[in-house]
């Protein structure tokens, strides 16, 4: 088991330098010098070349590579243009607040899609099973934007129940957690219950009802386990990419987090800040699937002797 | 009715409201399974003998239901009793093995937990008891090293493994009355043997009364006491055992009885009965057998016979007997 971790995280690294490379020369095709951009137009040249080499922008593209890769294996990933600051320390001061809503946005999405995917495959084709699909459906199909700010309107400006943006309490997530969560939850209960209804099907369920056990023991006890495999890595890879920065509802509530500091890189050409949050990010998706996997042989004794 | 019969079940009628119409699967079937004895549904695939099974256990799945008939259980009429009520007996008074035991086990859990569960669901026990009970019935059962094979899961044993787990589980609440569904079907004839040697062992010590599903006409002559005979949601011909292997009265079962593969015999192409099994859906309005019998008459097409006896206790669904039959063709030639 553990050196089959161990493997799979090796593996991983090449998938990592692969990424970083093609991150570097994609940003560094975008023309203009973004030292040039930053000042405007009332810079004087010499300052420009100056600050450039200060940065280092002054050297050839390839030597910029290897010398960012050198810093990268030193797990520093630079320092921003606009901010000053490095980029290691604003990853780190954004992360907490993209993680507290990553948090509370899967445990929505788990809490209504589990249940609903799990209701809809008992009643499936009735009216239940409708309802419970259209809800999800309803919250894959809507736009991030449009529902926070239907919300917005709804729960925090005419009923204020809620704070309208920000991350100061933690009433201030339950909006955008809502807003991330029903749309992850459609795809987990679809999934849910289409992997449920398949696993029905499968002998041991009727070795199970043959069993005499109830409707509830053969579906959370014997089907459910086997119908989660697929889910849970759908879990995972959600979750990561929550983690990640969820761009649109962080720019929306104003909340501070890895997806913001995306964002701002990107009006701003801040090329080491906008690769640190997109290298963060590689490494968060490649971690979650290897949890899944990690998962997958927990839960399936077959998975766990290949 | 006496407490000597187990199971009996009087003119079970399943039906399959499909799209195209309905279909029944079980079509005014009745049966007997006396106390202690082994009685055997035959016939090809698709002639209902699986759903006689499921009904028992009403465990029919939608869109089949089960539409009226009787199915009495040591006297009492399991389709009087309520969902919970069948809960409680199935898997403790009547338990079910499958034909396939390599899909019939759940591959997440190890088989000890899966045989616990059968116990943990009827008795109130103790996880020591429980274990206790789990290795006597593995040991009952031939499983050897039954402490460390509780531990194993599904896919680390073979079929035949599989299947003594399957057995085990069945058994374990020393039921009344097993229903094996082709037991031995997908496991190779040495293995084969040995579980059905198993099964009768158990009968035999437990006084279990088991209804045998099979195809084979093997299995029949080795293990059952009565035999019925199905063909398309029909009893054909039922008899003792004995009786209907030297006295065997329908074209079908005939037909049936002569595609067995006889190792004393060379011949250039094995017996096969011509035809399929009729689209339950359009059915004759006569007998279900006459588009494949070879003494169909205009009257088997238009009406169908009743099961009428022709030896005590040996009833067949024909107007004529295969001798008559049989002596009429020769007659012919």
């Amino acid at each position: 088991m553990a050196k089959k971790i161990i493997n799979r995280v090796l593996v991983s690294i090449p998938v990592l330098i692969g990424v970083i490379f093609i991150i570097y020369v994609m940003l560094n095709i975008i023309p203009g010098n973004p030292i040039e951009v930053m000042m405007a137009e009332h810079a004087r040249q010499d300052v420009i070349d100056r600050i450039s080499a200060y940065y280092g922008l002054d050297k050839p593209v390839w030597e910029q590579f290897l010398i960012y890769m050198k810093n990268l294996l030193h797990g520093d990933l630079g320092v921003s243009y606009k901010l000053n600051r490095s980029v290691n320390s604003l990853i780190a001061d954004a992360f907490p607040y993209t993680l507290k809503l990553a948090i509370a946005a899967a445990i929505v999405s788990w809490l209504i899609g589990i249940p609903a995917g799990i209701l809809s495959a008992i009643h499936e084709n009735t009216i239940v099973d409708r309802l419970f699909m259209g809800f999800s459906l309803l919250g894959v199909s809507m736009p991030v934007f449009w529902a926070a700010l239907i919300f917005q309107y709804i729960f925090a400006y005419r009923l204020a129940w809620v704070p309208v943006s920000g991350a100061d309490t933690w009433q201030s997530y339950i909006l955008p957690a809502i807003v991330l969560g029903w749309s992850s939850a459609g795809t987990i209960a679809r999934l849910t219950r289409s992997n449920l209804l398949e696993v029905l099907e499968e002998d041991y369920i009727r070795t199970a009802w043959a069993k005499g056990l109830s409707q509830a023991g053969v579906i959370l006890h014997h089907a459910f386990k086997n119908a989660l495999l697929p889910v849970i890595t759908m879990m995972a890879i959600q979750v990561a990419s929550l983690l990640s920065g969820a761009v649109i509802t962080e720019t929306v509530f104003a909340i501070p987090g890895i997806g913001r500091l995306a964002v701002d890189a990107i009006t701003n050409r801040d090329m080491p800040l906008l690769q640190g949050t997109v290298i963060f990010t590689t490494i968060l998706i490649i971690a979650g699937n290897l949890i899944a996997d990690i998962l997958y042989s927990v839960i399936d004794p077959r998975i766990r002797e290949k | 009715m006496s407490e000597a019969n187990t199971l009996e079940i009087r003119h079970l009628r399943t039906v399959f409201h499909t799209r195209k119409g309905d279909l029944a699967a079980v079509n005014d079937v009745s049966l007997t399974v006396p106390k202690g004895k082994i009685v055997g549904i035959v016939g090809e695939s698709g002639c209902g003998k699986s759903m006689t099974a499921m009904s028992v256990m009403q465990l029919v799945r939608k869109p089949g239901e089960i539409e009226s008939g009787q199915i009495l259980f040591r006297g009492e009429d399991l389709l009087q009793k309520t969902p919970g009520e069948m809960q409680k007996i199935r898997g403790d008074r009547i338990s079910m093995i499958f034909q396939e035991p390599m899909t019939s086990l759940n591959p997440v859990y190890t088989v000890g937990h899966q045989v616990e569960e059968a116990l943990r669901i009827h008795e109130h026990l103790s996880k020591e008891e429980l274990h206790r009970r789990a290795v006597e019935i593995f040991e009952a059962v031939g499983i050897p090293e039954a402490e460390e094979r509780l531990k194993s899961y599904p896919h680390q044993l073979s079929g035949g493994l599989r299947q003594r787990v399957m057995i085990g589980m069945a058994m374990i609440c020393k039921p009344d009355l097993l229903i094996a569904d082709e037991p031995t079907t997908a496991l190779d004839v040495t293995i084969e043997a040995q579980i059905l040697a198993l099964m009768k062992k158990l009968r035999d010590e437990n006084g279990t009364s088991i209804l045998l599903i099979t195809h084979n006409m093997g299995v029949v002559a080795k293990m059952c006491d009565f035999v019925y005979v199905m063909y398309a949601g029909r009893v054909m011909e039922q008899a003792e055992v004995f009786e209907l292997f030297r006295n065997v009265q329908h074209p079908y079962t005939a037909g049936l009885l002569q595609s067995i593969p006889r190792i004393d015999h060379v011949v250039d192409r094995l017996y096969t009965i011509p035809g399929v099994v009729p689209n339950l859906l359009h059915l004759p309005a006569g007998c279900g057998f006459c588009t494949r019998c070879r003494y169909a008459q205009d009257r088997c097409y238009e009406e169908l016979p009743e099961l009428r006896e022709i030896a005590p206790g040996h009833f067949i669904r024909c107007f004529s007997t295969n001798q008559e039959l049989s002596g009429k063709e020769e007659s012919h030639a």
